[in-house]
């Protein structure tokens, strides 16, 4: 059995109705992109001098990148603890983080201010400021969007090895054999970076002190963000594994992934338990009884935790399709709110400050979004990503 | 298959054991930051400011910067806060019979959170101890911003090519031997430059000379790891009342330095890990083929 027979691209039309909305929506909002980089940021966003980040930051690229962990979090289980059984779940999930990834590079150059100056960091080592959380996110990111793609082309190459002569064919000819010799350094790199990164992610909001409520800032941001986004790479995963098969009817993965489930849902308890200790230890667990809107948005975001880690690991629900779908969903919610909370609801910077994204703010979001979409389309149609239609025994 | 698993998360976790040991043993205490030995620094003394707004005016002037008059309807210029266009202002405190002016500048933080923050050293935190900002490496991150205690870097978002805005202390007049803008028209002598010992001397006489007079405290001395922009206020009127945090004395970016350092330190740790992984995988992947099944 080779690689070829458990991945295969999904037949039928690119444009299809679904397709053409979403190209429709990504047409407009270039529009508002454009808008945005000949007039500003002031011109599109509800950012301020006291809310400097906003969704663009919050959801696009914290929260992106933690939904682009379904490949780091299945490399871990495939590759170091040696669950073979998963691997066919291994190139989507990798798709995924590749897009994943690729989107939240697109969301930082629309919210930087100066987007043209991004190119320096890679080329001015010199500058580094071995000190800053973001440069370590940063040059983590910019490597680790390299790594993706290079970790799924052989499914490009797969496809262009049985093509006509050409450029491709010769491309795939090449550089085929060098990916597959240099395939586990690269997937240690691939594992390496997003350890570093996402938890530098949790990291950048300790510099934001005594302005982050104390429900939040913790110490230990850097470790429960890491294990936040393993949860949520399994939670998207299954989203997606249950998706796809529903939309191209492909055969489901029920089982295999109720036993993902089962990893998913205590990665989230150990999550949800680790932090309401922390916050116990020290001391702020008065916090969560007061009436403020962060002990409201603290209240919800613990119980999705809790209640989608309990069905993960209760039987009842993890077996069936339904179950893991609902549960998924609680997950990547609870992880979404998560992030949003510690970089906006938390986020306190004095009073008469105040920060609600405006439409045109959330329209290039939802923009940024479908052109994820459309990019997974167009590669799951043309390239052997999912899993072939008629199921390949999984290995070992 | 059977690759021994137990074996093999065995071995997994004595290997992160180690890496995290590799990792906390290198987290050393950060050692504290000290002011600069040239440093310069400005002492603003709350009980001699009458609120004329003058130091405003020469502010502008001195740094080219465009009048604010959203607060006036477009009429004159009347920044109600600092902002892209306002890096400094008079503020008033007012409750009932106590009433004080304000100084709100950026503080020239000795640790400052600002320079921690900024990816390329941007903000750079020069001999004199004065935090300057560096257009030609900024990419407009922000994070500045959210990294300020003090809420001081401000931000051009009308701009599409936007500048971070913020007090360098005149710089480029000290270079020219003047003295800053504000210091300089103060008629008060409300705010002085000078050298930031003197100053420091200065303000701890005048709390010990006029006890009454003063709160009993020069704020920057600790605060946040230390400023060298210092402030006296008057008796009976906290700093907290003049819009300053109560920080403690720790540094700002103590924690999150403490951290990163810990992990990151000579690079050992994600050397290691990276090996680790590498190890595994390889392991595995020859057990696997061993075995006689397909390599990944
Ligand atoms: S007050 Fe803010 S901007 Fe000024 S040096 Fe300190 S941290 Fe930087
Ligand atoms: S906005 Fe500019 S000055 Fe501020 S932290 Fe980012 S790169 Fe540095
Ligand atoms: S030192 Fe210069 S830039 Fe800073 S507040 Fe005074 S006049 Fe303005």
């Amino acid at each position: 059995m080779s690689a070829h027979d458990r991945h295969e691209a999904v037949a039928g039309p690119i444009w299809t109705p679904f397709f053409k909305v979403v190209a429709l929506i990504v047409g407009i909002t270039v529009v508002l992109m454009a808008r945005r980089f000949t007039l500003g940021l002031g011109s599109s966003t509800a950012l301020s001098d006291g809310y400097p980040w906003g969704l663009w930051i919050a959801f696009d690229v914290v929260t992106g990148t933690a939904l682009g962990c379904g490949g780091y979090a299945m490399a871990l289980l495939v590759y170091i603890f040696n669950r073979g059984k998963y691997h066919p779940m291994v190139r989507p999930a990798l798709l995924t983080s590749a897009l994943g990834y690729t989107t939240a590079a697109v969301a930082i150059h629309l919210d930087v201010g100066r987007p043209l100056y991004l190119y320096k960091i890679p080329v001015s080592p010199m500058w580094w400021n071995l000190n800053s959380a973001l440069l370590e996110v940063a040059v983590c990111v910019m490597t680790y969007i390299v790594v993706l793609w290079l970790e799924i082309s052989p499914a490009f190459f797969e496809k262009w090895e049985r093509g006509p002569d050409g450029f491709f064919k010769k491309l795939a000819n090449t550089f085929h054999p060098i990916i597959d010799k240099i395939m586990v350094p690269l997937m240690a790199l691939g594992l390496l970076l997003p350890t570093m990164h996402q938890s530098s992610l949790g990291a950048l909001m300790l510099l934001g002190g005594k302005k982050v409520h104390g429900l939040w800032h913790t110490p230990l941001l850097p470790g429960l963000y890491l294990l936040s986004c393993v949860g949520m790479g399994y939670a998207v995963v299954a989203f997606e594994s249950i998706l796809s098969s529903r939309t191209y009817k492909r055969p489901r993965e029920t089982r295999m992934l109720a036993s993902l489930a089962g990893v998913t849902g205590w990665v989230v308890l150990i999550f949800s338990g680790i932090r309401l200790v922390d916050i116990v230890l020290r001391g702020k667990a008065a916090l969560i009884f007061q009436p403020t809107i962060q002990s409201l948005f603290f209240l919800v975001e613990m119980a999705a935790f809790v209640v989608g880690g309990l069905m993960l690991v209760m039987p009842a629900f993890r077996n069936t399709a339904a179950g893991q779908f609902q549960s998924a969903m609680l997950v990547i919610f609870a992880g979404t709110l998560y992030r949003i909370d510690t970089y906006l609801v938390a986020y306190n910077p004095g009073p008469n400050w105040h920060y609600f994204p405006s439409v045109p703010e959330m329209l290039i979001t939802v923009g940024v979004i479908g052109l994820e979409i459309l990019a997974y389309v167009v590669i799951v149609k043309t390239f052997p990503i999912l899993r072939g239609a008629t199921p390949a025994q999984a290995a070992s | 298959m059977p690759v021994d698993r137990r074996k093999l998360i065995k071995g997994l976790a004595v290997a992160g054991a180690a890496t995290a040991a590799a990792g906390v043993a290198n987290a050393k205490i950060r050692p504290r930051k000290t002011v600069p030995t040239d440093a310069v620094g400005m002492l603003y003394d709350a009980t001699r400011c009458i609120g004329c707004k003058t130091c405003v005016v020469a502010c502008k002037q001195a740094n080219d910067m465009p009048p604010d008059s959203a607060s006036t309807g477009g009429l004159y210029d009347a920044p109600i806060d600092l902002n892209s266009k306002t890096k400094n202002i008079i503020k008033q405190y007012q409750d009932g019979e106590k009433q004080s002016y304000m100084k709100a500048q950026c503080m020239h933080c000795v640790d400052p959170s600002c320079v921690n923050a900024c990816m390329m050293g941007s903000l750079a935190k020069r001999e004199n101890g004065i935090v300057t900002w560096h257009g030609e490496r900024c990419t407009g991150c922000r994070y500045c911003g959210i990294a300020c205690p003090y809420g001081v870097p401000k931000y051009e978002f009308e701009k599409s090519f936007p500048r971070v805005i913020k007090c360098e202390m005149c710089s480029h007049r000290i270079a020219k031997g003047q003295i800053p803008a504000c210091c300089e028209v103060c008629p008060r002598q409300a705010v002085i430059y000078g050298k930031y010992s003197g100053l420091v001397a200065d303000a701890k006489k005048r709390l010990a000379d006029f006890p009454d007079r003063y709160f009993p405290k020069v704020f920057g001395l600790e605060d946040g790891g230390g400023t060298q922009v210092l402030y006296l206020s008057k008796a009976g009127i906290s700093f907290e009342n003049l819009g300053l945090p109560d920080l403690g004395s720790d540094p700002v970016p103590e924690l999150q330095q403490t951290i990163q350092h810990g992990i990151y330190q000579g690079f050992v740790a994600p050397v290691a890990l990276f090996a680790v992984f590498g190890a595994v995988m390889w392991r595995n992947r020859r057990a696997q083929e061993k075995a006689g099944e397909v390599k990944p």
